[in-house]
């Protein structure tokens, strides 16, 4: 589950780690309240008026300003709520923003300069265990600095028994090449942010930037959050955290009946049953002329109510030119999903994309003869091969 | 010949009283695995299924000499079932359960490092050896003893490279299944290993997807000691970067774990790679040269 970036720090928060004093604002006068109580405590004079969205890139797309009076605080909060923020992560109409982040500066001047880094925890799967990664590049993609300076980026791997020892924080804080306050700070600073990120049962903390202030304090000046989906059962208080306005309503409705699906932007439908099988199943529409329109694992039982939501769902979107259903019955006997089909069908209504069914394993045959005579316009297949051409003659017949 | 498992394996089932438990161990029975008891925390000195029910694995291992064990303990209680098993000397432990947190399986790969035990899964569809063990909840009727060794991370897909070798007249010796997820027992790498040392498997179908490594490590550990000849579907090709495509694991964060990336490392490594889940069958047919 991902979170917002104020939710996130408040997470960090929890566990100590040094973030910028934040208050979230859904309109221009809360935002000019914030940034006066944000004074009031910190005496910041200026401050850091941050889209919330789930989508990195912001800052170049216009979602986040630097505000040097209040009322430049009422102006930006004004522009950026409402907006629709277009990044490399959204989609081509952007995220509409609800709501935005109002934050003490922390680029204030001091005996220092300011620096940037980058850090973010998460697992290595090759050893698995989690890792720090940092660099001294910060405010950067961190892929490209991969792929520009890779001496520039280091891991520390840690070992789950005793968590990240005192003298990986201490390398992490030599490698940045702190010295001093900022080093103390450092060190402290990561070895919280760790804490936080066990704590939190996250699969990705992500800080670009971590800022090394002007007088050596550290501050997570970004964050990303996601959490384990599956650890969810044990943080109700995060659980709650979810935002639905920022998933894709499509995606939302599909979870509510149990079905794992995610939106793409192709032109041929499919419910299919199994996460690697729905996968080759999209591949293997591509590689018949069409593109996938989704990805959706009807999961193991793949009744009628859980197929006819399933289409449902598939053909709320426009682009849908067919449907390619794809069920291999183990358990699940294919002359029951058969009948789920024709029953799934007939309550819909009319429906006037092709679909193409294949149903293979226990009860095919039975399968197939159901489809076939059902009198739908369902054209139905038992071999992979067959279903993958039916998808190219389904497209052709279109044009 | 096979691998890890066969008809000497007694196996145990933990979550044996449970609704999925009680249903696979009796299909698992059915198909002829020697199922010699379960365990059931709390329901202990009961019958199931004509099967002894344990409070605790150990006391199932002392009474019954288990060496296998498959776990159908739900996600929050899964990781636990694990480090029991292996704690009582179980050999072979199969976990079948969905949605482990991460954190838990760093947990339990920890714990497993010093312990004589090879976990298969969690997130799988277990392991079977066509015509004498099923541990897991494969349909057991398209397997047919055989020739070929498969391992992959995914369920249904597995089924189908089985029909398709059925249906080819190759049948299969073992079918591993992996698993789904970020952190799983055995690897790739591991399980095509087990393939090119049991004299029985003339060729290997190895079927990956999308996230980590694993496929890469395998096809580079191959080029070096392969002895067979191996298949490959890689799937994931027109997934979109940064989303989870059902299976935890399979996530696109960087370039090596795209479905591309992968197949061409395949490729430099002697793997016949397919595009095409539908040729799986007919390609490794057309290698072993019937």
């Amino acid at each position: 589950m991902n979170l917002h970036e104020y939710q996130g720090k408040s997470i960090l928060k929890s566990y100590g780690v040094s973030v910028p004093m934040g208050i979230v604002a859904y309109n221009a006068d809360e935002a000019v309240e914030a940034a006066k109580k944000i004074q009031e405590e910190t005496g910041s004079d200026k401050w850091a008026v941050k889209a919330q969205v789930h989508a990195g890139g912001r800052g170049k797309a216009g979602g986040v300003k630097i505000a040097k009076s209040l009322d430049e605080v009422r102006k930006y909060a004004d522009q950026i709520i409402g907006m629709r923020l277009v990044t490399p992560q959204t989609s081509k109409e952007g995220k509409l923003v609800r709501k935005v982040l109002i934050e003490q500066n922390i680029y204030y001047p001091g005996p220092e300069p300011v620096e940037e880094y980058y850090m973010s925890i998460l697992l290595n799967r090759d050893h698995g265990r989690n890792m720090v990664m940092y660099s001294p590049r910060g405010g950067m993609n961190i892929e490209e600095v991969a792929e520009e300076t890779p001496d520039q980026i280091f891991h520390e791997i840690i070992d789950p028994k005793v968590g990240l020892t005192g003298f990986q924080a201490r390398r992490i804080a030599f490698n940045l090449g702190l010295s001093g306050v900022a080093f103390k700070e450092m060190v402290k600073f990561v070895s919280a942010l760790y804490k936080a990120y066990v704590g939190a049962d996250a699969s990705l903390f992500e800080i670009n930037p971590v800022i090394k202030a002007a007088d050596g304090k550290i501050f997570a000046a970004d964050s990303k959050v996601v959490v384990d989906n599956n650890a969810l059962f044990r943080h109700k208080d995060i659980a709650e955290m979810r935002d639905i306005e920022e998933e894709d309503p499509m995606e939302v409705e599909a979870a509510k009946y149990g079905l794992n699906f995610v939106k793409l932007d192709g032109n041929v439908g499919c419910m299919v049953n199994g996460a690697g099988l729905a996968m080759a199943t999209m591949d293997m529409i591509k590689m018949s002329g069409g593109e996938p329109a989704n990805f959706l694992d009807v999961g193991g039982t793949a009744d009628a109510k859980r197929v006819e939501h399933a289409f449902r769902i598939i053909l709320k979107d426009p682009n849908v030119k067919a449907i390619l259903v794809n069920i291999f019955g183990g358990i699940v006997r294919c002359d029951r999903v058969a009948n789920g089909i024709v029953d799934a069908y007939k309550n819909i209504g009319d429906i006037k994309v092709p679909i193409i069914v294949r149903l293979q394993g226990t009860n095919a045959e039975e399968g197939k003869e159901i489809i076939d005579k059902s009198g739908l316009k369902v054209y139905s297949a038992t071999t992979l091969e067959e279903a993958a051409k039916l998808v190219t003659e389904v497209l052709k017949n279109q044009k | 010949m096979s691998v890890l498992v066969n008809k000497d394996s007694k196996v145990l089932v933990q979550g044996f009283t449970g609704s999925e438990g009680t249903f696979h161990a009796s299909q698992m029975i059915e198909y002829g695995t020697n199922i010699v008891g379960g365990v059931t925390p709390g329901k202990g000195g009961k019958q199931h299924l004509g099967r002894p029910v344990f409070n605790t694995v150990k006391e199932a291992v002392d009474e019954t000499g288990a060496d296998t064990s498959v776990i159908f303990v739900p996600p929050a209680f899964a990781a636990d079932a694990i480090m029991e098993a292996a704690e009582a000397g179980i050999k072979v432990i199969v976990c079948i359960t969905e949605g482990i947190p991460t954190e838990d399986m760093v947990t339990v790969k920890e714990y497993l490092k010093d312990k004589d035990s090879r976990l298969i899964g969690p997130n799988c569809p277990g392991i079977i050896t066509a015509d004498e063990a099923k541990i897991g909840i494969m349909p057991g009727f398209i397997h047919k003893r055989g020739r070929v060794g498969i391992v992959s991370r995914s369920g249904t897909l597995t089924y189908e490279a089985v029909d398709q070798l059925t249906k080819e007249g190759l049948g299969q010796t073992t079918a591993i299944g992996i698993g789904g997820d970020p952190i799983i027992g055995t690897t790739t790498k591991e399980a095509l290993e087990l393939f090119m040392n049991d004299p029985e498997t003339e060729g290997v179908v190895m079927i990956g997807e999308i996230g980590g490594n694993m496929e890469a490590d395998a096809a580079r550990w191959y080029k070096e000691n392969g002895t067979k000849p191996v298949v490959s579907f890689i799937a994931g090709a027109t997934a979109p970067k940064g989303r989870t495509m059902g299976h935890a694991g399979a996530i696109i964060g960087g370039k090596s774990d795209t479905a591309e990336a992968k197949k061409e490392i395949l490729r430099e490594c002697g793997i016949h790679v397919v595009d095409s889940p539908a040729d799986i069958g007919r390609k490794m047919a057309e290698v072993l040269g019937k």
